[in-house]
C-alpha cells in the first residue's frame, strides 16, 4: 500500500480524522484570512479603475471568486457523494453533507454582489439573463440537497439520498446552463480563460482575483473541516474517544 | 424474454390500477384546465397577449400537474412493503423502476400531452404552434416523468413531501421547459422549431438509459 492510499484509509477512522482536522483547521483559516485581506487591499486600492465601469467593477473581487466557489463546491459535493454511495465511506458522506450549506452561501453571495453590481452598470438589480438565472437555479439545487438531507432523520440515509440528488444535479448543471444560454444572454462572457490562453482581463486586475480565488478555497477548507468535526462528534457520540475528548471518564 | 416478465407484469398492474381509479387519474387534467382558465382571468381577455403566452402557460401547467401526481408514485408501495419485495425478488431493479416510470407517463404524461394543445388553443395559440406544442410535449413529458419519478423515489419515505418534491424536481426541469417553450416560440415567430425539438429528443435519449438506474438507486436508499 503506498503512502497516499494508506493516508486515505487512515482518514476513514473518525478519531484520526478529528485530530487531523483539529491540527489543520487554524492554518486554513488564518492563511485564508490573511490572503483575502492582502488580495482585497491590492484589488480595492492598488489596481487601476476600469475605463468603462469606473470604480464599481471592484466588487468583482468578491463576486467572481464566490461564483467560482458556488460551482466548485457543488462538484466537490457530488464527487464525494459518489464516493460515499459506491464505497460507503462515512467520511465522504460527511464531506458531501457539510459542503452543501457552504456552497449555497457562496452562491447566495455571488447573486447578492451580482445584483448590487448590476445596479450601476445595467441600471437594474435583477435581469432575467442567462448567467444570473443559471446561478439562481444552482442555488435552488443547493436548497433541494439541503432540504432533502434535513427532511430525513437517519443521518446516513439522509447523506446517501442527498448524495444521489447532488450527482443527478451535477449531470444536469451543464445541460441547465446550456439551455439557459440558448434562452437568453446579456451578461458579459467570462474574461478569465486561463486554459485557453485568451484571457481578456488586465494582469494588474487578474492577480488579486486569482489570490482571492485561492483565499476562498482555503476558507472553504476551514469551514468544511469545522462542520465535519461537529458531524463526526455527533455521529460518534458515546464512543470512548469522544468521551475522553469531552473530559468524561472512558467506559473501559 | 424472462428478463421482461416481471416489469411487464408490473406495468400491467399499474395500468390496471390507474384504469380502475379513473376519477383520480383525471385530476391532473382538471388541474391543468383550471390553471389555464386562471390566466385569462388574471391577465385580461386580450387575444394577442394570450396567444403570445399560451405555449409557455401550457408547459408550466403540464409541469405542475405532473408534480401533483408524482408525490404518491412510490409512497404506497414503500408503506405496504412492495418495494422491499422488489429488492429481494432478484429481478432487475432498474427495469422495474423503468416500468413504473413508463406507467406514470402513460397514465399522466400522455393524457396531458394530448390535452395541453387543446388548452393552449383555448388561449388562442395558432394551429401550427399547437402542433409543435404537441410534438414538444410528446418528447418532453417522458423526461418529466423519469426525472420527477427519481426524485419521488428519494422522498417516498416522507409522509408529506409536496413542497420539497417541487424544490427537487423543478430546477431539474428547466432545460425541458426552456426547449419545450422555445420550440413553440420559434413556430410563433416563423422560425423552425426543429433545433429545440432535437434538443428535447436528445434529452429523452439521455434520460432513457440513465434515469432507471438513478431511480433504482433512489429506491434502494429509501427502502432501507
Amino acid at each position: 500500500m503506498n503512502a497516499l492510499t494508506l493516508w486515505f484509509h487512515r482518514m476513514g477512522s473518525p478519531p484520526t480524522f478529528y485530530a487531523f482536522a483539529e491540527r489543520w483547521r487554524p492554518w486554513f483559516l488564518w492563511s485564508g484570512l490573511l490572503l483575502a485581506v492582502f488580495a482585497l487591499t491590492w484589488g480595492l486600492f492598488f489596481t487601476p479603475a476600469d475605463y468603462l465601469q469606473g470604480e464599481s467593477y471592484r466588487i468583482l473581487y468578491i463576486h467572481v471568486p464566490s461564483a467560482w466557489m458556488g460551482q466548485f463546491v457543488f462538484a466537490v459535493m457530488a464527487v464525494s457523494g459518489f464516493v460515499a454511495l459506491v464505497w460507503r465511506i462515512k467520511l465522504a458522506e460527511i464531506v458531501s453533507l457539510a459542503s452543501a450549506p457552504i456552497g449555497a452561501t457562496f452562491t447566495a453571495v455571488a447573486l447578492a454582489t451580482g445584483s448590487l453590481w448590476g445596479r450601476p452598470t445595467w441600471g437594474t438589480y435583477w435581469v432575467w439573463d442567462a448567467r444570473l438565472t443559471s446561478t439562481l437555479i444552482l442555488l435552488f439545487l443547493y436548497f433541494g440537497v439541503i432540504g432533502l438531507s434535513r427532511a430525513i432523520e437517519d443521518r446516513r440515509k439522509a447523506a446517501r439520498a442527498a448524495a444521489l440528488l447532488a450527482i443527478v444535479g451535477l449531470v444536469n448543471i451543464p445541460i441547465i446552463q446550456y439551455s439557459v444560454y440558448w434562452w437568453n444572454t446579456l451578461h458579459q462572457p467570462s474574461s478569465v480563460k486561463l486554459l485557453r490562453g485568451d484571457t481578456t482581463i488586465d494582469p494588474s486586475m487578474l492577480w488579486p482575483l486569482l489570490l482571492m480565488a485561492v483565499a476562498t478555497k482555503l476558507y472553504y477548507a476551514y469551514s468544511l473541516l469545522s462542520r465535519a468535526q461537529v458531524m463526526v462528534l455527533e455521529q460518534e457520540s458515546g464512543k470512548d474517544w469522544v468521551r475522553r475528548l469531552a473530559g468524561a471518564p472512558a467506559n473501559d | 424474454m424472462s428478463l421482461l416478465v416481471a416489469p411487464t407484469a408490473l406495468l400491467q398492474h399499474d395500468l390496471t390500477l390507474a384504469w380502475r381509479r379513473r376519477a383520480e387519474a383525471v385530476n391532473p387534467l382538471l388541474f391543468a384546465l383550471m390553471v389555464t382558465a386562471l390566466f385569462p382571468l388574471a391577465l385580461g381577455p386580450e387575444a394577442n397577449q394570450l396567444a403570445r403566452i399560451a405555449g409557455g402557460v401550457a408547459w408550466v401547467t403540464v409541469l405542475l400537474a405532473n408534480l401533483l401526481s408524482l408525490d404518491v408514485l412510490f409512497r404506497g408501495d414503500l408503506e405496504d412493503g412492495s418495494l422491499d419485495q422488489w429488492l429481494v425478488s432478484g429481478q432487475s431493479l432498474p427495469l422495474l423502476a423503468g416500468a413504473r416510470l413508463l406507467a406514470h407517463w402513460l397514465a399522466t404524461g400522455l393524457p396531458l400531452t394530448l390535452a395541453a394543445p387543446l388548452l393552449a388553443s383555448m388561449l388562442g395559440l395558432p394551429e401550427d404552434a399547437a402542433l409543435t406544442l404537441l410534438a414538444a410535449l410528446a418528447l418532453g413529458t417522458p423526461v418529466v416523468s423519469m426525472v420527477g419519478g427519481t426524485c419521488a423515489a428519494l422522498t417516498a419515505a416522507m409522509p408529506r413531501a409536496g413542497i420539497l418534491l417541487a424544490l427537487l424536481v423543478l430546477p431539474l426541469m428547466v432545460p425541458v421547459l426552456v426547449f419545450g417553450a422555445g420550440a413553440v416560440e420559434a413556430t410563433l415567430t416563423g422560425l423552425s422549431p426543429l433545433p429545440a425539438l432535437l434538443w428535447l429528443a436528445s434529452g429523452l435519449a439521455l434520460a432513457l438509459p440513465l434515469t432507471p438506474l438513478a431511480c433504482a438507486a433512489a429506491i434502494r436508499i429509501s427502502a432501507q
